[in-house]
């Protein structure tokens, strides 16, 4: 019972932990690619470190912000569709496997919150219940613009989750199964045997059709009209504005977990595949520690070494030293306990927990770089008008995704 | 939950109910190991038909005078208990025949993807193609009538 809740309760708390980490890189991502340097003004007590603090700015100007409803909106679906918009995407996080399963006495526990038979159906069936909260939304609002923006958005979305549903299907027809441990495990841990080079139409048609998916640019209309005239979030205020927010970047995170789960070989480590791994945790434990030892140490000579008095003229300068010598002392103090331990000895549970915790950084590691490229696209490319939006998502990717599977199902035959 | 929908004035408003009402039923569907038709009736009935009522209703922009409150009558009351008596009348029925009730368990994988497949291209195959085909009229009588002539 404590596992089912621990189960539940973390994919929860990894989305909203990782959304302000994805504000923050949007904000100094996009400053970075338009050649600015970005917010870097917060701070606590002289300390900016970076921008990080910018995002705890604006959770609490948000939370604190005068939340303001309305006189002439329908004030059920009003309060209900930001609500909707969240839970739908931190509810698609449940089918997400974490890493291999790992055996307890016997009794496998398999680390995904829910292992239905029919995974992958489960997170279209959540993906088209996205749309509503953006109807309601634009529909309650009781605004031209917003409706407009709002049923515009529902368009889009619909029409690319056909493209999003073919290309998926191409992929299911080589992996054979719906779950997506399956889908997984049939990418073994051999680079070429991940989808992403076994099926490559498939897997453009379906980063696009994601981009599509999440109101993300180059598909911007329902979100990038809040700039020209209105949107479907014009109409609200703090808290609720904020959900509408953390519900895009939530988005963002499942249509990065699903590429890599689906095409990137999700938990897979390249070429350590999981019986490799188990059996040779002992080494591996040691390797891998003292690897983060020797990067610790060297970084924080790195900050140190740029430590000079009077660069800024406030407490900026002691920055570098705030982080650079714990780091610096905690690179020596592991390598140091390393050296005097001697090698590990782990059991064949602390082999297989070690197992599922290298699994489980790789697995956030490759969806972080989704969510890079999330960003990076969007302040690359222009947005697209909407009636090229749709001649796109109907007359180009529906037949393209068509071909796929076609081609896919004769070549499994053969 | 639809009984919450066929009391609305605001036809937005019984739709998200009915969105509501289609979550209890696959919810049903799920209590009765069928996860599959579940999911699918989620993606499928809510996800796309009800999003695509909920377009129509929002582009008829309904003002509130347009909402008229049915006064209850004596003829509806009566339709009403006339209903009620009828599903006394069938659930007594099936109440009172003796081998109906004690349920069979399902076999093994009953609800699975594989054996739904494996029977629709099989056994109901003809069913199957029939019923693309009327999907496929639905989608040309909708282009007919959309025309702009």
């Amino acid at each position: 019972m404590l596992i089912l809740i621990l189960k539940i309760l973390i994919p929860f708390l990894i989305i909203f932990n990782i959304i302000p980490l994805l504000i923050w890189l949007e904000r100094k991502g996009s400053a970075y690619i338009q050649d600015r340097p970005g917010p870097n003004r917060a701070s606590i007590y002289g300390i900016r470190l970076g921008g990080l603090l910018h995002s705890l700015a604006d959770v609490i100007k948000l939370i604190t912000k005068e939340d303001i409803i309305p006189d002439h909106v329908n004030r059920f679906f009003y309060v209900l569709a930001p609500f909707l918009s969240l839970s739908v995407a931190c509810i698609t996080y449940a089918v997400i496997p974490f890493a291999h399963p790992i055996d307890i006495n016997g009794h496998s526990f398999v680390l995904q919150a829910a292992d239905i038979n029919v995974g992958i159906l489960y997170i279209l069936a959540t993906s088209s219940l996205g749309v509503f909260g953006i109807m309601l939304a634009g529909w309650s609002s009781n605004n031209k613009y917003a409706m407009i923006g709002g049923v515009r958005s529902a368009a889009q979305m619909l029409s690319y989750e056909i493209t999003l549903g073919l290309s998926l299907l191409s992929v299911l027809l080589v992996a054979g199964s719906l779950t997506l441990h399956d889908i997984i495990e049939s990418q073994g841990a051999t680079v070429w045997h991940w989808n992403v080079f076994r099926q490559p139409v498939a897997f453009f048609l379906f980063v696009t059709a994601a981009f599509a998916e999440t109101n993300r640019n180059p598909f911007d209309l329902p979100e990038g009209e809040s700039e020209l005239v209105a949107g479907y979030h014009l109409e609200y205020s703090s808290m609720k504005f904020a959900m509408f927010f953390m519900a895009e970047y939530a988005h963002m995170i499942i249509a990065s977990a699903m590429i890599t789960c689906l095409f990137l070989g999700g938990w897979q480590v390249p070429f350590l595949s999981t019986e490799f791994l188990r059996g040779h945790a002992d080494a591996g434990l040691s390797i891998l520690l003292m690897v983060h030892a020797v990067l610790f140490a060297l970084f924080g000579i790195l900050l140190l070494s740029k430590f000079k008095k009077g660069k800024f003229g406030d407490n900026r300068d002691y920055e570098v030293l705030i982080i650079g010598a714990p780091l610096l002392l905690l690179g020596l103090g592991m390598g140091l306990g390393l050296l005097l331990h001697g090698s590990f000895d782990l059991s064949q549970l602390g082999s297989q927990i070690f197992t599922a915790v290298v699994q489980f950084m790789l697995l956030m590691g490759k969806i972080l770089f989704f969510c890079w490229v999330f960003i990076w696209i969007r302040w690359t490319l222009p947005r697209f008008r909407y009636d090229q939006l749709m001649r796109l998502g109907w007359k180009t990717m529906l037949p393209l995704a068509l071909a796929n599977l076609a081609v896919t199902a004769v070549v499994l035959l053969i | 939950m639809v009984l919450l929908m066929i009391f609305q004035t605001n036809p937005i408003a019984s739709a998200v109910y009915l969105v509501f009402g289609f979550f209890g039923l696959a919810g049903i569907y799920v209590l009765l190991s069928a996860p599959f038709v579940a999911v699918l009736q989620v993606l499928v009935y809510v996800g796309a038909i009800m999003v695509l009522f909920i377009f129509v209703l929002m582009l008829l922009n309904l003002k509130k005078e347009d909402l008229i409150y049915d006064k209850v009558t004596w003829k509806k009351i009566g339709v009403v208990l006339l209903g009620l008596f009828f599903l006394g009348f069938l659930s007594y029925y099936f109440i009172s025949i003796p081998d109906l009730l004690p349920f069979t368990p399902v076999a093994e994988n009953f609800g699975e993807p594989k054996a739904v497949g494996q029977y629709l291209f099989t056994n109901y195959l003809i069913p199957f193609e029939l019923t693309s085909i009327l999907l496929l009229v639905g989608i040309i009588g909708a282009v007919v009538l959309g025309k702009k002539d």
